[in-house]
């Protein structure tokens, strides 16, 4: 068994919202200079360029999960991660089919750019990531897991498109999730303390980092066994098989 | 006022209750996340949203209000309306946007 330190919630300057600088070399020098291990590409409502950062990290230490952070039609915020790219472009052309017929407004949200593993520029992508999809809930989880998928419900403190925010209590379309990500501004402890009802599950948090600084500010250990982490091994540590688990320090 | 009379004079659809519609409602609430209901609405009043998760039917029996009014006929999926009667939840929905609902409901003397 060993720890991988974790970064499961990160946008590259594909999210409008988040900073140019989200660039797939520096994204992986960032997390290699903060000593993760494993980080997750969620990119609102999109996984566009969570291949380009895969390239990026390609013979470092770093191990990239591709994924998205899907806001549904309930307004609620899930993180969707894959193990393989192709798993995830399945997902995200699926999301395509659900996205409200709207273009991004750059000058009020801010562009989204798709960028190579170099962090070049290849596309400025004008589709609206900045909202919900026309996609329940139900279905996405549902979607997502039978891709093979894990869904994490994202920050489920916050009031704007946290689950607990939006839906006031745990709903029971995700009651087959295996973890949910608390926001940087609570302990896994403390939200068990405000919200007796959670389901016993693993608790996580994440960076939500929109900029290079933030990443790292808030991550979860894995302690699973000594190989490439895998879906599988995550799933197996958030129930603590064996000697695996997760925590928060 | 009586719920029954609100829904004839504003042409309301009877989603779930249909039976209740008795029952008097005073004052109101407008929120559609529902932390804020839970924390904010009151007992007996109309809670009026475009929320429609099936989440909506706890809630308004955790907080004892008189009905849900869902505005601009936002869709309501058939298990949150099978789960209102299961549970005795007044379900309504208004064809006009939260803002004109609730200005005709002011007219008509609520």
């Amino acid at each position: 068994m060993r720890e991988y330190r974790a970064d499961l919630h990160l946008h590259t300057c594909l999210s409008a919202c988040a900073e140019v600088e989200m660039i797939p070399p520096l994204i992986v020098d960032e997390a290699l200079h903060k000593g993760l291990d494993l980080i997750a590409v969620t990119d609102h409502n999109t996984s566009g360029n969570a291949g380009a950062v895969m390239e990026a990290a390609r013979g470092s230490s770093l191990l990239v999960l591709p994924g998205m952070e899907l806001q549904c039609q309930e307004e609620v915020e899930i993180l969707c991660l894959f193990e393989t790219l192709a798993q995830a472009l399945a997902w995200q052309s699926e999301v395509e089919t659900h996205l409200l017929p709207l273009s991004n407004d750059a000058e009020r949200f801010g562009p989204q750019f798709l960028v190579d593993a170099a962090g070049e520029f290849v596309d400025e992508d004008a589709r609206f990531y900045q909202g919900p999809v026309r996609m329940t809930l139900a279905t996405a989880v549902h979607r997502v897991q039978t891709l093979g998928g894990l869904v994490i419900p994202a920050h489920i403190d916050r009031p704007s498109g946290g689950v607990l925010g939006v839906l006031g209590i745990w709903p029971p379309e995700l009651e087959s999730v295996d973890a949910a990500e608390v926001s940087p501004n609570i302990r896994p402890s403390q939200a068990r303390q405000t919200y007796p009802f959670l389901p016993g599950i693993a608790l996580i948090t994440g960076s939500d980092a929109h900029w290079l600084d933030q990443m790292g500010r808030a991550i979860t250990i894995f302690v699973m066994e000594e190989a490439p982490p895998t879906l599988a091994c995550m799933r197996r540590a958030f129930h603590g098989e064996g000697n695996r688990r997760v925590y928060v320090p | 006022m009586k719920i029954q009379d609100i829904v004839e004079q504003l042409q309301w659809e009877v989603l779930a209750g249909a039976g209740r519609l008795d029952a008097d409602a005073q004052g109101g609430y407008v929120a559609d996340l529902l932390s804020c209901v839970m924390a904010g609405a009151q007992p007996g009043q109309l809670w009026f949203t475009l929320q429609t998760h099936l989440n909506i039917i706890a809630v308004a029996s955790l907080t004892g209000v008189a009905g849900i009014v869902v505005t601009e006929s936002a869709p309501v999926a058939p298990e949150t309306i099978a789960k209102a009667e299961a549970e005795g939840v007044i379900l309504l929905s208004s064809s006009e946007p939260t803002f004109e609902t609730l200005v005709k409901l002011t007219q008509i003397g609520f």
